[in-house]
């Protein structure tokens, strides 16, 4: 059932950008610029992971076979990983790997920012999309042999609730990281430098954003989430006194599992104990 | 705390530290908020994230306050004596001599 492999693979993709994202930001943990707002990015960090252990919950259910959301968080190599690009570039503007900056709360602001206001738009969808509530609600119709049926059934009920609790969360994330925005932006002259800086920097990967293909079952509308996007992105930028850098330029392929150079200094630190230790636990 | 001085003036220079606020979160619909410690932020909507993210984690709340810790006027500790004391052997003011019929319940 190709269809089934598809809604499995997106949620792959949504599930390792949660994680991706949960672990870069966690790096902050103590040594937040302020007690705040340490405690602030470790909590969206942990909504990250939290979204990232249902959807790979949802996932190992269908692969079966002893698939597990540990297995598919510490025991996958690099190029098994669909997350967008963005969202494993280190928090400075350095574009080597080998030339460690010093880590730049605008830089986490800025991505906070462009990628909840992304998510905000998807996971609406998702919690509101007709066709998920369809195969959701087919479940009871679905003759009890028939397994891909029902797995998909079921991917998509949870898929669809996951989305309602993940959304709530993304519009906290877009509020706190959009104040930060415009408190930068609109602050000193070092901070509208950076913050302008890291605009700059992370825009481009955005592309990802509109280029990947969705399972067609979903119908998202794109068209209009990308409308939205673009007014969010404009009016906290503008009222931010900041330019909307321009989108083009290199087109990053991380949903392919094609990943930039900062990938794998990511994961060898996020999977190394489990790796060291398998089947560990607490 | 000590008390607010009406005289103070404000500092020359930009504060290096932002002003503290004091918290104050209501548990469940229809309790009353309640003090619960306090923290700096920039200002009255920042404080309310923050209090959000440090006080609420634990789902503490459903409703913040945020107050400038500025704007409370609080009793001076060395007063103590002749503010709070000569309530301690007074305690008629205390209703316990009437007799509550079983039917009210806990007051």
């Amino acid at each position: 059932m190709k269809e089934l492999e598809a809604l499995s693979d997106f949620t792959l993709h949504l599930a390792d950008s949660a994680l991706i994202l949960g672990q870069r930001n966690a790096e902050w943990c103590g040594h937040g610029p302020i007690l705040e707002e340490d405690l602030a990015m470790a909590n969206n960090s942990l909504d990250l992971i939290g979204q990232a252990r249902l959807l790979y919950q949802q996932v190992a259910e269908v692969r079966g076979n002893h698939c597990s959301e540990d297995q598919l968080a510490y025991f996958r190599d690099e190029s098994a990983f669909k997350n967008f690009t963005l969202l494993e570039l280190p928090h400075s503007t350095a574009l080597a790997p080998s030339a460690k900056g010093q880590r730049d709360y605008a830089v986490t602001v800025a991505r906070n920012f462009l990628y909840s206001a992304y998510m905000v738009g998807i996971w609406s969808s998702l919690a509101s999309s007709p066709s998920l509530a369809a195969f959701a609600g087919a479940v009871h119709e679905v003759p009890l042999q028939n397994a891909k049926a029902l797995q998909w059934a079921n991917l998509s009920a949870n898929l669809k609730a996951v989305a309602a609790k993940s959304y709530k969360e993304t519009e906290y994330h877009l509020r706190h990281s959009s104040d930060w925005v415009i408190r930068m932006g609109d602050g000193s002259a070092e901070s509208h430098q950076r913050i302008q800086q890291a605009f700059h920097h992370l825009m481009p990967y955005t592309q990802e954003f509109w280029t990947q293909q969705h399972p067609a079952a979903l119908q998202l509308d794109m068209p209009s989430i990308k409308a939205q996007w673009d007014v969010t992105v404009s009016d906290v930028l503008s009222e931010a006194t900041l330019v909307v850098p321009s989108a083009q330029g290199f087109l990053p392929t991380g949903t392919r599992g094609v990943h930039s150079e900062h990938m794998g200094f990511l994961l060898s630190e996020m999977q190394g104990l489990a790796r060291a230790h398998p089947g560990a636990v607490w | 705390m000590s008390q607010a001085d009406p005289k103070a003036t404000p500092p020359a220079t930009p504060l290096k530290e932002w002003p503290l606020w004091e918290v104050f979160v209501r548990s469940k619909q229809g309790l009353e908020h309640k003090h619960c410690g306090s923290l700096h932020a920039a200002d009255a909507g920042q404080a309310l994230n923050m209090a959000r993210d440090v006080y609420t984690r634990r789902q503490e709340g459903v409703s913040i306050w945020v107050v400038p810790s500025a704007a409370i006027s609080a009793s001076a500790p060395d007063e103590k004596g002749l503010f709070f004391e000569p309530a301690a052997d007074k305690i008629y003011r205390h209703p316990t001599f009437y007799e509550i019929p079983d039917q009210v319940g806990h007051m």
